[in-house]
């Protein structure tokens, strides 16, 4: 099993989540971040005053999938989430060692 | 004149008489002549009371949404404290001690508590010239308490509570008060030919400067100004604030109307709703004004400086809102907005931390408010208003610096460095105003 973690733009997100459900993905974790990458911050004024926004909002997705899909998943995302402009995001891919559905103790695979 | 205007209830009247017995054949009816101005300017006292005690709720909202979420219920406390307070003083010794009647013009009779007229009080004994006791009573008290709002704010954040209540009590009590007299209570400034209607320096500036005095010496938030550069601490709530400055626009028509001070003639009602349109479009002006320059000088609309340049179009217009024309209003209050647009990021250079904006609104639109009497009153004149923007300049700003640095370094005005951090909700109060979201 894989754990894919994508940082993207928020506007990106429904796109992205129904790109996903129509490739066959059951299941995601959605948080609201903020940080910065290669885009790093920009300005803002509030009240007459400059000031720099360090921190860019991004949507976090954390998708647990069977091996053989993790491939097909990042590049959907990527394809989905992609608009050419800097600040687009990143996607890692991890192993994950167990799975454990709650309701019914399945693991693995099965718990996906 | 205003007999006919009245007839139906003087045809009530006459109906209602012979059922009244043979007893009021003795002594004379008042006619509706002599009694209808009495009645009709308590009610505009009562009405536009009403209307400046909501402003209590505007100022509160406005602060609330431009503090940060850990200092909301701390905003809102000190909100409550301070008109609760000013009602109290000004009882026990501030409308006398502004209202003295016959004094030496500079200062008048300390804790002569306010005596109300006695209940169902006869015609006769009524001062029918004017308005009722408690009307007029209650019409003054809420003008101390939005001078007193003013300054809650512009310390908001890092002070603490019960020091700020004792400055409270000076200036709804004895500050206020005193300068008032001079102007409002038949004193020097009044006798010399200074014209403010509604108090755009007899209260927004008082309020001002007082704000302005606490800043300097209370200092700016930890973290505002750091290595040259100012920090924004945005506010947590636009909607409120947004909310907060729509009923302070309500509250001013009964704080400008009101101070019309009589609605018995034909004249006088026409003056009041004269003033409504006047103040109206003050405001009006100086939110464009204040959008469009932000638009123009920062490439995008900063809806708190439309908040504020609202605001400063209301004070502005405050020292003269019956004369202008309607477009005379309008470039008054836009001056108004383009002084707040300039002064907030002026104001930071000075490292002087206002959190809302209120001495660029209050002080600074209130002396341009006073200076602008003298393009449509004819009555005015420029010197005789630049010695009242300066008398209560210095009186208020030297009283209040004095007031503030008695209070730092006998009690203490600052929270501790941790105390600020983690909000004043928690560590003056205990008590948070969004419990279930996360710190601001």
């Amino acid at each position: 099993m894989k754990l894919i973690i994508a940082a993207i733009k928020p506007f990106k997100l429904e796109e992205v989540r129904e790109a996903l459900t129509s490739i066959g993905v059951r299941g995601m974790m959605v948080t609201e971040i903020k940080g910065f990458g290669s885009q790093s911050g920009h300005t803002e004024i509030y009240r007459g005053a400059e000031y720099a926004v360090n921190f860019v909002p991004k949507v976090k997705l954390e998708i647990v999938v069977a091996d053989a899909m993790a491939d097909q998943v990042v590049e959907t995302i990527q394809s989905t989430a992609k608009t050419d402009k800097i600040g687009d995001g990143k996607i890692f891919v991890l192993d994950v060692s167990a799975a454990v559905r709650v309701r019914t103790g399945e693991t693995n695979d099965d718990a996906l | 004149m205003q007999v006919r205007k009245f007839l139906p209830a003087v045809a009530l009247a006459a109906v209602l008489l012979p059922t009244m017995g043979l007893a009021q054949e003795a002594e004379a009816v008042p006619t509706f002549d002599e009694i209808g101005p009495y009645i009709m300017t308590t009610l505009l006292f009562c009405m536009a009371g009403f209307l400046v005690f909501f402003m209590a709720a505007g100022f509160a909202m406005l602060e609330g949404g431009l503090v940060r979420s850990k200092n909301v219920t701390m905003q809102m406390t000190k909100n409550i404290a301070l008109y609760s307070i000013a009602a109290i003083m000004y009882w026990l010794m501030g409308f006398n001690l502004m209202y003295p009647g016959e004094f030496n013009g500079y200062i008048g009779s300390f804790f002569v508590p306010t005596v109300l007229d006695p209940v169902g009080v006869a015609a006769a004994d009524a001062a029918l010239d004017y308005a009722s006791v408690g009307s007029d009573f209650f019409f003054q008290l809420v003008f101390v308490a939005a001078t007193a709002s003013i300054v809650s704010g512009a310390l908001a954040e890092r002070i603490k509570l019960w020091p700020f209540l004792i400055f409270v009590v000076l200036l709804t009590g004895v500050l206020y008060p005193i300068s008032g007299s001079w102007q409002w209570g038949g004193g020097w400034l009044s006798a010399m030919g200074f014209s403010d209607f509604a108090g755009s320096t007899v209260v927004h500036s008082v309020g001002g400067w007082a704000a302005l005095a606490g800043a300097i010496i209370l200092g700016p938030r930890l973290g505002k100004y750091k290595d040259g550069r100012v920090n924004p601490m945005p506010g947590s709530n636009l909607a409120l604030a947004t909310l907060g400055t729509f009923i302070l626009w309500l509250g001013w028509f009964g704080f400008n109307g009101g101070s019309q001070l009589a609605m018995g003639t034909v004249g006088d009602v026409s003056d009041v709703s004269r003033i409504f349109a006047n103040t109206n479009m003050a405001a009006a002006a100086g939110a464009v004004t204040a959008m469009i320059l932000t638009q123009v000088l920062y490439g995008k609309v900063d809806l708190t400086m439309v908040l504020n340049g609202a605001l400063a179009g209301l004070v502005s217009i405050t020292a003269e809102p019956l004369a202008p024309t309607l477009f005379g209003s309008l470039w008054i209050g836009a001056v108004g907005g383009i002084i707040v647009v300039f002064s907030v990021p002026f104001l930071d250079k000075l490292k002087i931390d206002d959190v809302v904006g209120a001495v660029p609104v209050h002080l600074f639109a209130g002396i341009w408010g006073t200076i602008a009497v003298v393009f449509y009153n004819d009555g005015a004149n420029l010197m005789t208003q630049l010695t009242g923007i300066v008398a209560y300049g210095v009186f208020t700003f030297v009283a209040s610096a004095i007031i503030w640095y008695i209070l730092k370094v006998t009690v203490g005005i600052r929270v501790s460095e941790e105390d600020e951090i983690n909000g004043l909700d928690m560590s003056e109060l205990g008590m948070e105003a969004y419990p279930e979201f996360s710190k601001g």
